[in-house]
């Protein structure tokens, strides 16, 4: 491409936010006995790089599992002991069996958020870039400017080099899969999305519109021929990836098992602490953790996940497009937070909504810096408060529906204007009430709670709101407009 | 929502950038400082704890006052905000107190007294024509120049990590350099005294002012041939002039002067006795006179020409900074540095006397003075060479060839600030920023005059490099017997 010094401008930049995000505090720094996700990760290179493979996911006296042990699928251990193998060469005692829990030393922090930079420069920074590049008909002016608003999203940011954790690598290899799957190397696709997958369990939120849409593409090509070769095809890449990467805990159920259940904690409840989902919000009014029995928690869940992904996947497997693969990719993943067992705030990666922890971590300067950066560069880049129109705001099909029952209903993007505005009002108010205020003594949590409900609502809006554009965008809709 | 629309709607690009580079300062903030950052909370606590008449007498602290008065002022104003923040900081006592609330005072206040040299390229803006102009808004001489004063990496670096107070110090220059484009000539004469008196190493560039403004201003017409018409001499111009700076310099110095401390505010102002060189080097003349002198002594010691008890001890770059004598060569005196500064500056200031181009000769001549004041001077900090790269930027939107040259000047320039930061975290900082824009610089002023030799930009980089920094860093690597 022509631009290709802006393009380097604009990921340099990016890498400079990181790093310099990255010399803040890290989750649980100075604070034993658990410390947090920085010693999380420390304790995995010590574990992965002191005990043979079949111990890493068993209680022992070596591996405590109620001291961080670990909960992710196998390619983070193995990347874990890559960066073990490298903390060796530097200086053992950061991995030394036992006597490294809680290390903490500039050298060390220093190392650490290396290895975050190196794995993200490695692996999303050029997914990121690429997938800008690979998009068609638009400018490359508006190439840069996704690139560099994608960069810039605080969440990903200060979760990674904040509060310390690997997501980039997982958001990266799903990358790599959505550009694959979207250009039509599927079989790479698929590899890349299996990597993803191994690497995060989480990335299961976005497997099932990659499975429908993959589907849906097979039987487009027909199932007597083309199709059937490349189901074939996609099954065995699956199918090997998986076992390449789970070759150590094949060899016995019982390794396998206990793997699935360190990575599915279902003995735990509907949910954990404060989480903007529908369960949590919910239980504000009813207290459903403890009226509903455990077994029925699950199957609710379970019923009202699928229900709300349904109508979405069904209309890819028809219909599939790129578009709405991605579009069906975003509501899937909120469905999944929103409804199902067991979710961390974590998992949604959505910056107003990881307040209450980034503040107990010491991020409020990165938090709004980033935050204000990202929305300068969006507003500027995208003119996001000019193109409010119908057709921009992808609505017009729909209004046109709604409009055949409702003649009047002329206002749509007035009323999402004015939603936007009331949001980004209250987002900034109760985050400055979280800040400086202290809650009431008779409800001590009251400010997480309301930060929980109020995303839980725009999570709602957003999960209707795409399922709105992908159900009426239609191909006929195309087809029209060439008539008129 | 209109009025959203317009603070953040498409034209407004130098806002974006403004509040970008802003936002970038405040991610630097947990960011390494420098003893500088003492130095600034020490001038604090006297300023804010002493009467007047003690502030440039207090020794309590090795960082004495050595800035002129009005900066001493800035510093008492500044006080008064620090008491609350933190209390303790204000204490003379207090000596390397940096606790996280001063840490956060400092910061902010250099970030928001930025907000003057932000006024002060959008005055800058102003004066730069943008006939060569694309279409595209980066392809603009305005929005160039805009990114490579706001997002200067050497600026960056100094004011935000190693810390100081250049950016409203460079701000009153530029906007004194925009008020002399603009023939605003008084207002721009009482900026550059004001700035005199906030930090006085701006005094290298006086001979500049003082030539175009008696040449220029003082002398309102030429004669057909360019050359000076005597009889257009404007005596009012001049004692408007001098009236301007002797009542800037009586409201700096006055108090002192009232006080007979004057002799004692001199001393501070221009310590001779701290050496030739800085305690690293500034890759300027006498660093290479001193590598050449270590080279001949260690030579002559080989060939046994010189005697090893003869030669003193003392070495020039253990970091310390006191006097000491060259031992082949002749030892260099502060006169001799200041003869040899004439000397460079003399050229550039006879052209801007018998040949003056308006106010880009000015420029061109400042500049001038600049570098050949970082080349010779006494006692040279390596961040004086932003003192010339800053003014260059205004020229290099300008024409070709100052777009080279100035390529040649910030990219070395920049590089040679590296050692200001040497601790590890820093690193990566310091490699992204200067990654950032001397890419951005060279792409643009590139795409703005289609250049086509960039071999010549990196064989002068090449040819600089070598002979000031690395002899430099070769020497501490062999040092001396």
């Amino acid at each position: 491409m022509e631009k290709w010094h802006l393009m380097t401008i604009v990921v340099l930049i990016g890498l400079t936010v990181r790093w310099t995000v990255s010399l803040n505090s890290y989750s649980g720094a100075g604070k034993p006995p658990m410390f947090g996700d920085y010693e999380a990760q420390r304790h995995w290179q010590e574990i992965t790089f002191n005990l043979p493979v079949k111990q890493w996911y068993f209680n022992s006296s070596d591996n405590n599992l109620q001291y961080w042990g670990l909960d992710y699928p196998p390619l983070t251990a193995y990347h874990s002991l890559l960066c073990a193998y490298v903390a060796e060469f530097i200086n053992p005692d950061w991995i030394a069996l036992h006597t490294s829990h809680g290390y903490e030393s500039q050298a060390h922090k220093l190392f650490m958020r290396t290895t975050v930079l190196i794995a993200d420069l490695l692996i999303y920074i050029p997914a990121v870039v690429l997938y800008s590049c690979c998009l068609k008909e638009i400018s490359t002016k508006k190439k840069i400017a996704n690139v560099l608003c994608i960069l810039l999203y605080p969440g990903l940011i200060l979760i990674d080099y904040g509060h310390f954790q690997y997501n980039s690598v997982s958001l990266g290899f799903a990358l790599w899969g959505v550009l694959g799957v979207s250009c039509d190397w599927d079989l790479l696709g698929s590899l890349a999305f299996c990597l993803a997958i191994n690497y995060k369990q989480m990335e299961l939120y976005h497997s099932l519109p990659f499975f429908c849409f993959l589907l849906g593409k097979c039987f487009k090509k027909g199932l007597k021929g083309k199709g059937f070769v490349l189901l074939i095809k996609l099954a065995c890449t699956v199918v090997a990836s998986f076992i390449l990467c789970w070759l150590p805990f094949c060899t016995e159920t019982e390794q396998t098992l206990q793997v699935l259940r360190r990575l599915f904690p279902v003995d735990r409840g509907l949910f954990e602490d404060k989480v903007a989902n529908i369960w949590c919000s919910f239980s504000i009014f009813l207290k459903i953790k403890d009226i509903w029995p455990h077994h029925f928690q699950i199957i609710i869940s379970f019923c009202f996940t699928f229900l709300s992904l349904l109508p979405a996947c069904i209309k890819l497997t028809l219909q599939p497009s790129s578009k709405g693969f991605r579009f069906t990719l975003v509501s899937c993943a909120l469905s999944f937070f929103l409804f199902s067992f067991q979710v961390h705030e974590k998992s949604i990666l959505l910056v107003s909504f990881m307040l209450p922890l980034l503040l107990k971590d010491g991020l409020l300067m990165p938090l709004v810096v980033t935050t204000m950066a990202f929305f300068i560069a969006c507003a500027t880049s995208f003119s996001i408060f000019e193109k409010t129109s119908e057709e921009e705001l992808q609505l017009k099909s729909f209004s046109l529906s709604v409009r055949k029952y409702l003649p009047y209903f002329t206002f749509l993007s007035r009323i999402i204007q004015y939603l936007f505005l009331v949001s980004v009002i209250t987002m900034v108010l109760l985050t400055l009430m979280t800040v400086t205020l202290d809650p009431p003594q008779k409800l001590p949590d009251l400010f997480s709670v309301l930060v929980c409900f109020v995303s839980c609502l725009h999570f709602l809006f957003f999960l209707v709101y795409f399922n709105i554009i992908i159900m009426w965008d239609s191909k006929g809709g195309r087809n029209q407009k060439k008539i008129n | 929502m209109a009025a959203l629309r317009l603070t953040m709607g498409g034209g407004n690009w130098f806002s974006a950038l403004a509040l970008g580079v802003t936002l970038l300062k405040c991610l630097l903030i947990p960011t390494y400082h420098s003893t500088d950052f003492e130095v600034h909370r020490n001038w604090l606590a006297i300023t804010h704890s002493l009467p007047v008449s003690q502030w440039y007498y207090e020794a309590t602290s090795e960082w004495t006052l050595d800035y002129p008065p009005f900066f001493a002022w800035f510093e008492y104003a500044l006080s008064h905000v620090a008491k609350y923040f933190d209390q303790e900081m204000l204490n003379v006592r207090n000596l390397n107190y940096s606790s996280t609330r001063t840490l956060l005072f400092q910061r902010f206040s250099v970030i928001l007294t930025d907000a003057l040299f932000v006024y002060a390229v959008h005055e800058c803006c102003k004066c730069i024509d943008g006939k060569k102009a694309g279409k595209e808004l980066t392809e603009k001489p305005k929005f160039i120049l805009s990114v490579l004063l706001l997002w200067n990496f050497g600026l960056l670096i100094v004011d935000h990590i190693h810390f100081q107070y250049n950016g409203f110090l460079f701000g009153l220059m530029l906007l004194s350099i925009a008020r002399l484009f603009q023939k605003r000539h008084m207002e721009g004469a009482f900026l550059f005294a004001v700035l005199l008196h906030f930090k006085h190493i701006y005094l290298y560039v006086a001979p500049a002012y003082g030539t175009y403004l008696l040449r220029s201003y003082c002398f309102t017409a030429n004669k057909p041939d360019g050359s000076v018409r005597w009889n257009s001499f404007s005596f009012v111009r001049l004692l408007s002039l001098g009236l301007i700076v002797f009542l800037v310099s009586a409201l700096s110095l006055g108090p002192f002067l009232a006080m007979n401390q004057l002799p004692q505010v001199l001393s501070r102002l221009f310590p001779f006795k701290r050496g030739l060189c800085h305690a690293y080097w500034a890759p300027n003349f006498w660093a290479l006179y001193n590598t050449l002198d270590k080279v001949l002594s260690v030579l002559g010691l080989e060939l046994k020409l010189l005697d090893s008890n003869k030669i003193p001890k003392a070495s020039m770059t253990s970091g310390l900074v006191q006097q000491f004598q060259h031992t082949v060569l002749p030892s260099v005196t502060p006169l001799a540095t200041l003869i040899c500064t004439l000397i460079a500056i003399l050229p550039s200031v006879f052209c801007l006397w018998f040949k003056p181009q308006g106010p880009r000769g000015f420029l061109r001549c400042l500049i001038l003075c600049a570098l050949s004041s970082f080349l010779f001077g006494w006692h040279v900090h390596e961040k004086a060479i932003l003192l010339a790269v800053l003014p260059m930027s205004l020229l290099s939107v300008g024409k070709a060839g100052d777009a080279s040259i100035f390529l040649i000047l910030t990219t070395t320039g920049h590089y040679s600030l590296f050692p200001l930061l040497f601790t590890a975290p820093e690193l990566p900082i310091k490699i992204l920023l200067m990654l950032l824009f001397t890419i951005y610089s060279i792409s643009s002023l590139k795409t703005l005059f289609r250049f086509t030799s960039p071999a010549s930009v990196c064989y002068f980089f090449c040819l600089y490099w070598i002979l000031s920094f690395k002899t430099s860093r070769l020497y501490v690597c062999c040092e001396g017997p």
